[in-house]
């Protein structure tokens, strides 16, 4: 079996599970006020200084969440409504085109059903934001911006947003910005505070922790609206009773993802460039998608004229090849992508592509495995044809 | 062989692949995704294409340890499916949209993705057999499902197993529950697939918009109502008439005719819906061709009954007279033509009558 899908999720790291299995055995709620609640109470701090500390962050500003859906939700529902609740006017959400489902329907819905007005920031063909146009976004009408919402790195393309330049303009109007830093930590440099962003979502699950642990990154002057009531654990911001074993698999595997960061980085690049390559050498009209400088070093995406990506991952799952096509939906229905129509790309195009992401498990066999399958398997899925697509 | 087993998340399809997977053969499920908008969980008489049902269909492929995929034919569906069945119905026919959907759908674009990837058949759930290769009627007489096969080319039929034609509704419910099927005591599907409250005109009065007109007695002329769209109407169909005066009779009034150009509605008494000659119009052979006059039994409708009759083929066109008249026959329904068990063909009904009333 050849795993080429780390950015849907990685192998949860070795230290991981030990930390984690050690953790789970013990009794004690972080909230309790005995000795067994202290103790558990003291690993949650840990982890938050240890998290806080690879990350860029005071250990005030993590908010432990269970995920990179709920930290999104929680950004960018909670700031919108307390910006909104402070000034009426304010009312406006201003989004890449290219967000991952999380943060993209939670705009929809406040668009929907609370008042929300959307303004999509457009991307280039290679799936940049331009901070130029981030600027003029905000210009037109200062006072009534809510937030911004752009995601560090794409998920399905691996492009890499100018998060820096765009918080520093955000930052000029006085405006918060949010950005999904799921696909991005561990996998690049990410400092929560030299990148002037106001709050950064985060998730274990994408770097070798455990699902279902997330945080999110808030800086402490940012007004947010709980999502969840109760016990107010996270600073009132977030309730419900801490995931003791998760919190110390996130910590523990985002500590060992920074740290071995330029080494992963190194290594997953190579392995992508012989891919492509690869690919390349078999299909000679291949696409690869996304910028060529600015992206993430595991994340290659591939499109193959002619071809359905449902066929092509089909027919290389029977082969023992496991990638994507790079689009998901509750039904595991294709749908075409956002992310390359936004790009640009017609529905064709958006539907027959591949993605391959490799991870820190990833070998050289991997990589040599798809590049033998590849051209069969898109001889194939040519006649197989696009069944789905008319016109 | 490498086999597509289509699993529409009923217990028939997780049966049959669980079959195939039996006879040694290297099976993957596929469920189709037919509708453009699939609601979450199934309501009113639908049976497939809700996201509840792909569940099950994946629920079924994990016990068989077999690949599952979901492939998205809505569009195709929408086209070759759905827009036929509302342009049959403006045109004063009546479809039946299983069976085109088996023509166009399932054994068509489904069957040519799955050979061009290198499949060798596509099996089905339905209650059919193939008898040395020639379609079958399936043990299970109330259950059989070769009329809504009966559209299918020896080419198609070649590349098609129906492994569940030997045995009973009964006996498959049985067998998956046997199996660990969690769907051994799903209810079956009824009624139409993608009209989910099983509101037939309100979906076509959408789609072709409401436009009174006149329901007419055959016999006396009179007006007896309105209608909101003669589309709405059936040949055949006495309920819903909407017949405000009793007919001069006294009679209970059925539909006869329906003529979408003059948005006209005829009803007549019950006996004027007898017919015994059936025209019908781009035969179907599922052996070989036929061209000779010929003796069999025919079926006009789905779960319709069988009558004995002599068939003439002439060219695209196929006349059946039938030993005994049937009632409320339907241009748009299929004609299939039977020897014993066998489907010998089918074809598309364009007109039928009395032949004593036309030759009166």
């Amino acid at each position: 079996m050849h795993y080429l899908d780390h950015a849907a999720t990685t192998p949860v790291l070795p230290e991981v599970v030990t930390a984690v299995a050690e953790t789970l055995g013990a009794v004690g709620n972080p909230s309790s006020l005995h000795g067994s609640g202290r103790r558990a109470r003291r690993i949650i701090e840990e982890s938050r200084e240890q998290l806080a500390a690879t990350v860029g962050a005071r250990p005030s500003e993590v908010i432990f969440t269970a995920g990179g859906t709920e930290s999104d939700n929680l950004a960018v529902k909670g700031i919108y409504w307390a910006r909104n609740q402070a000034d009426p006017r304010r009312r406006r959400i201003i989004a890449s085109a290219i967000e991952h489902h999380a943060v993209l329907d939670a705009v929809q819905w406040l668009a929907e059903y609370q008042g929300a007005e959307i303004v999509w920031l457009p991307v280039d063909k290679f799936g940049r934001v331009a901070p130029s146009a981030l600027r003029a976004a905000l210009a037109e009408a200062p006072d009534t911006a809510a937030l911004v919402t752009v995601m560090w790195a794409n998920n399905e393309v691996g492009t890499i947003e100018p998060i820096a330049e765009l918080a520093a303009v955000a930052r000029e109007f006085g405006v918060p910005l949010h950005t999904d830093a799921v696909q991005a930590v561990g996998a690049v440099p990410v400092d929560f505070a030299a990148s002037g962003v106001d709050a950064l979502t985060l998730t274990g699950h994408k770097l070798g922790g455990p699902y279902g642990a997330g945080a999110l990154l808030l800086r402490r002057e940012v007004d947010c609206v709980p999502l969840l009531h109760g016990g107010g654990q996270e600073r009132d911001v977030r309730s419900g009773t801490l995931d003791v074993a998760g919190i110390v698999g996130l910590a523990t595997a985002t500590r060992l993802a920074v740290e071995h960061q330029p080494d992963y980085a190194a290594r997953t690049d190579a392995l992508r460039a012989r891919l492509v390559d690869g690919i390349r050498t078999e299909v000679c009209d291949v696409v690869v998608n996304g910028h060529s400088d600015h992206r993430l070093p595991g994340i290659a995406h591939v499109t193959f004229p002619g071809c359905e990506g449902d066929s092509l991952l089909m027919l290389l799952d029977a082969r023992g090849i496991e990638c994507a096509t790079g689009s998901a939906c509750a039904a595991g229905l294709a749908q075409p992508s956002h992310v390359l129509l936004a790009m640009g790309a017609g529905k064709a195009m958006a539907r027959g592509s591949l993605r391959f992401s490799l991870g820190r498990s990833s070998t050289e066999a991997d990589v040599d495995a798809v590049v033998e399958a590849i051209a069969p398997a898109v001889e194939r899925a040519r006649k197989a044809g696009l069944t789905s697509v008319r016109g | 062989m490498r086999i597509l087993a289509a699993m529409s998340g009923g217990v028939d399809s997780a049966v049959a692949a669980a079959r195939a997977v039996d006879a040694g053969h290297d099976v993957t499920g596929v469920h189709l995704a037919l509708s453009q908008t699939p609601d979450a969980l199934r309501s009113g008489s639908r049976g497939c294409c809700t996201i509840e049902d792909s569940n099950d269909a994946r629920r079924a492929a994990d016990v068989l340890g077999i690949p599952f995929y979901i492939w998205d034919l809505a569009d195709r569906f929408a086209e070759d499916v759905v827009e036929d069945f509302v342009a049959e119905y403006a045109a004063g026919r009546t479809p039946n949209p299983c069976l085109r959907c088996n023509e166009k759908i399932k054994f068509a674009a489904v069957l040519d993705r799955a050979i061009a990837l290198g499949f060798d058949a596509v099996v089905t759930g339905h209650h059919a057999r193939l008898v040395d290769g020639q379609l079958s009627r399936s043990v299970d007489s109330g259950k059989d499902q070769s009329y809504v096969l009966a559209v299918l080319t020896p080419e198609q039929l070649s590349h098609a197993m129906f492994p569940l034609g030997d045995s009973t509704k009964a006996e498959v419910r049985a067998e998956a529950a046997a199996r660990g099927l969690a769907v051994a005591d799903k209810p079956d599907s009824h009624d139409i697939c993608f009209i989910s409250d099983g509101d037939t005109r309100g979906f076509l009065s959408r789609r072709l918009g409401a436009e009174p007109g006149a329901i007419v007695d055959a016999e006396s002329g009179a007006v007896l109502g309105e209608h909101e769209g003669s589309f709405g109407f059936t040949v055949g169909q006495r309920r819903g008439l909407n017949i405000t005066r009793p007919a001069p009779d006294g009679e209970p009034r059925y539909v006869l005719k329906i003529e979408p150009v003059a948005n006209k509605v005829v009803v007549g008494p019950a006996h004027l819906l007898d017919v015994d000659e059936v025209h019908a119009m781009r035969p179907v052979w599922t052996t070989q061709r036929r061209e000779a006059d010929f003796d069999c039994s025919v079926q006009l409708r789905a779960h319709g009954m069988v009558s004995p009759a002599q068939v003439q083929v002439e060219g695209e066109t196929v006349v059946a007279r039938l030993s005994t008249p049937q009632r409320g026959i339907a241009a748009g329904q299929a004609l299939v033509m039977y020897d014993g068990d066998r489907v010998i063909g089918s074809a598309t009904i364009t007109a039928a009558h009395l032949h004593s009333a036309v030759s009166a």
